[in-house]
């Protein structure tokens, strides 16, 4: 092939053993190569190559010093060794030093056994109180727990940047940085702000590649437990598509593993009610979304029209497009569909007060958290005083609480969704993986627009972990252009596209997050080094494309039984009056220089 | 903090917006704004930091991020007279952390705040480099050698607080 020739071959000796790579590659790639795989605690591939935690130092024959094997590129006839008693003892102490000013309340950390700096301390011997201080941290390091979302504790945080690296270059919000220098350098938002004042978008991703316990989702737990003991409330509870794709991880089954079956087994076992399924919200989603895509088409705009489900990608909008608004779909999220339908269908249903009826729900995502308390999501119905959601909690809290409770997560039997909102179609699943909800929007906008049923039902052009895929589609002889985009930098790239007529689009679907849901912030922190090596929103992708080709029967929204008789008994026509009051939503414009509640502190001062 | 902050003037922004409109398309112009924006203001003020990451189309975060880094830039108002404390290695092992605590005290600040009537503020800074007059320190761009924690309120009658 012409460019594997044209691309040059280093030939280097790693603890004398001879390895061929790219030029340009690091050290570190090329250990990988032998089988080593040197310890990194900032190494992010592209995103935080910065050299930062010295944990990766190795000798480089003929250098004085030991080099960053992260950032260091090899070269012909180098001779590198990464196991030495230089390096290890480097590497041991530049842990302790790590260690020197983090608060090691270990025991009962969170993050304890899942903790990179925990692993390296163990791996290293570190003698953790070899720099003993007894001031954690730095200046700043007060605990952050204003947003709904997540929480910051800077006493267990090691200045890796790798959270302040996600947020701006894949989030494109920058709402964290490293403020002051020195000793003083600290993770914070501008003017040491809480995190609550800023234009953050809830995402979580900077939760997702923390290392330590540093950032951490805000534990919702007790009000759960709560919940489930009180004899009073009808507790009910359901999994996003994604939380089958990602839980069993936390119970040391492969990533990749379907744990649906075992999911809803744990939440019986748990006390739930009632264990309902978000992907049942998906298909009525994809009527509603559809409906409003279908009615645009003739309209003629405006386009491109933008998909609603990811809360993350509503907020980054709202404050950096807010002249955008009126493209978005007015539909709820799955999420919010679900919600509502909860206290409303189902609770006249079984005839009880929807204020008894206690709703959880299972993400894979921090910014549900925030969802939940968005303004329509408490009072867009008849009753005001109870939220559509009681309570959202991550995959992780969910793992925490069926550890808590002692059951045995993988020697569960699988079990099945209680079936009154349990039927969901292939597309309602694949809402978790970027380009999902595009493929299940497709699936049903081309059979009710052609009349006809589909010859072909993958549409593959929008799968993938790229962040932006674009697609043509002939539907009902109009060619349809649309794209699936993750994270907002590149939604960035697109929208400016578009603004500048270098593209148009009918149709975007936008995930917050790389790779969509299966990427989100509410996932099992998985360590760096793995995520360096694996595409792991892929794997987790796959869970869901399976459970949707291994049920050839029920591929589509509109064929969904439970959405066809929640309509005809309850909600009327899809995009109709009883739709709109209830499943679509408003959006409000923010501003980011500087947000509201910037500006009042700007005023008080 | 002792510290009012000052009233500021619209001409002060709108030398502000002839800084930003000068630098505006150039990359990586951050430093230069933030200079330039100190000179008309004394300081920098949160607004005007959200007013240059606004202009200039940058996060918030990074022009915080950047205006906190370097010590060249000030966060809260400087004095008529601004004293400066030289906490080099030779002037700090000749006392003058001992002439900085003296100063906060008879000033009634603390390092990097201003008096309230805004004619001294006091801050320590890095190596002058005239160690054979240490401890030194400056007050705006008069250098006072030699001068120990007894020799302060000397210094401070110095200049006037009016005129």
């Amino acid at each position: 092939m012409a460019t594997a020739e044209m691309t040059k071959t280093v030939t280097l000796k790693i603890n004398g053993i001879e390895v061929k790579v790219n030029e340009g590659a690091t050290i570190m790639e090329a250990a990988r190569q032998i089988g080593v795989r040197i310890p990194t605690l900032c190494f992010m591939k592209e995103d935080n190559e910065i050299g930062a935690c010295r944990v990766c130092v190795v000798e480089v024959k003929g250098a004085k010093n030991l080099a960053a094997a992260c950032m260091f590129p090899v070269s012909e006839g180098m001779e590198v060794l990464v196991n030495t008693d230089r390096v290890r003892k480097a590497r041991k102490t530049n842990v302790e030093l790590l260690l020197s000013h983090h608060r090691m309340d270990c025991l009962s950390c969170p993050r304890s056994t899942n903790c990179e700096l925990q692993t390296l301390a163990v791996e290293y011997s570190a003698d953790q109180f070899r720099f003993n201080t007894t001031e954690f941290g730095r200046q700043g390091s007060e605990v952050d727990a204003t947003t709904k979302h997540l929480v910051r504790d800077n006493t267990k945080c090691i200045l890796c940047n790798r959270c302040v690296a996600i947020c701006s270059k894949q989030q494109d919000v920058s709402v964290i940085g490293r403020n002051k220098r020195g000793f003083f350098t600290h993770i914070g938002s501008a003017f040491g702000l809480p995190l609550e004042t800023t234009s953050c978008i809830h995402c979580g991703q900077c939760v997702a590649v923390c290392p330590t316990a540093a950032l951490r989702e805000r534990d919702d737990t007790q009000k759960v437990w709560d919940a489930l003991a009180d004899p009073d409330k009808y507790v009910i509870v359901a999994p996003a598509p994604a939380i089958r794709a990602q839980v069993g991880e936390m119970f040391g089954m492969p990533i990749g593993t379907n744990v649906q079956g075992k999911v809803v087994a744990a939440c019986r076992m748990l006390g739930f009610d009632k264990v309902f399924d978000i992907d049942t919200a998906a298909d009525i989603t994809i009527m509603e979304e559809g409906t409003e895509f279908i009615d645009r088409l003739k309209k003629g705009g405006p386009f491109p029209m933008f998909t609603s489900c990811c809360p993350a990608w509503v907020k980054y909008l709202e404050y950096y497009y807010p002249d955008m608004l009126k493209n978005h779909s007015s539909c709820k999220s799955p999420q919010g569909i679900y919600g509502t339908l909860m206290k409303t269908y189902y609770a006249e249903k079984i005839g009880v007060d929807p204020k008894n009826i206690f709703v959880v729900t299972l993400m894979p995502c921090t910014a549900k958290k925030f969802e939940i308390t968005r303004g329509e999501m408490v009072e867009n119905h008849d009753a005001t005083d109870y939220p559509d959601i009681d309570v959202t909690i991550t995959g992780v809290e969910f793992a925490r609480m069926i550890k808590t409770s002692g059951i045995d997560f993988a020697s569960l039997e699988d079990a099945d969704f209680d079936p009154v909102f349990g039927i969901a179609s292939g597309a309602g699943h694949i809402f978790g993986a970027s380009g999902g909800v595009m493929e299940a929007a497709l699936r049903t906008v081309s059979e009710v627009m052609d009349g006809k049923e589909l010859t072909k039902i993958d549409f593959e052009e929008v799968r993938g972990n790229e962040g932006i895929k674009e697609a043509t589609y002939e539907i009902a002889g109009q060619k349809i252009k649309v794209a699936a985009v993750a994270t907002p930098a590149k939604v960035k790239e697109v929208i400016d596209a578009v603004r500048r007529g270098e593209k148009d689009y009918h149709f975007i679907e936008v995930m917050g997050c790389a790779g969509g849901c299966v990427g989100g912030g509410g996932q099992p922190q998985i360590p760096g080094y793995l995520r360096n090596e694996l595409d792991i929103p892929k794997k987790r992708a796959s869970v869901l494309y399976n459970i949707d080709s291994g049920n050839p029967k029920l591929r589509k929204s509109h064929e969904n039984p439970v959405v066809k008789e929640i309509y005809e008994t309850f909600l009327g026509e899809p995009g109709g009056h009883k739709s709109h009051e209830l499943l679509h939503t408003k959006y409000v414009g923010r501003s980011v220089y500087p947000t509201k509640e910037l500006q009042d502190y700007l005023d008080k001062e | 903090m002792a510290t009012k902050a000052p009233v500021f003037t619209a001409e002060q922004f709108e030398r502000l917006d002839g800084i930003i409109e000068k630098y505006k398309e150039v990359k990586g112009s951050l430093i230069g704004v933030l200079q330039g924006a100190q000179e008309v203001f004394g300081y920098l003020p949160p607004e005007v930091q959200v007013k240059i990451a606004e202009k200039l189309d940058l996060p918030i975060e990074q022009v915080y991020s950047t205006s906190t880094f370097y010590s060249q830039f000030f966060l809260t108002p400087k004095g008529k007279y601004k004293i400066n404390i030289c906490m080099g290695t030779a002037c700090y092992v000749k006392g003058a952390g001992a002439v900085l605590d003296q100063f906060a005290r008879q000033l009634g600040i603390k390092p990097g705040e201003c008096t309230e009537d805004m004619m001294f503020s006091l801050d320590g800074c890095r190596c002058i480099g005239v160690c054979g007059l240490a401890p030194v320190l400056t007050i705006n761009e008069d250098v006072h050698g030699k001068i120990y924690s007894d020799d302060v309120a000397g210094v401070l009658v110095q200049y006037p607080k009016s005129e």
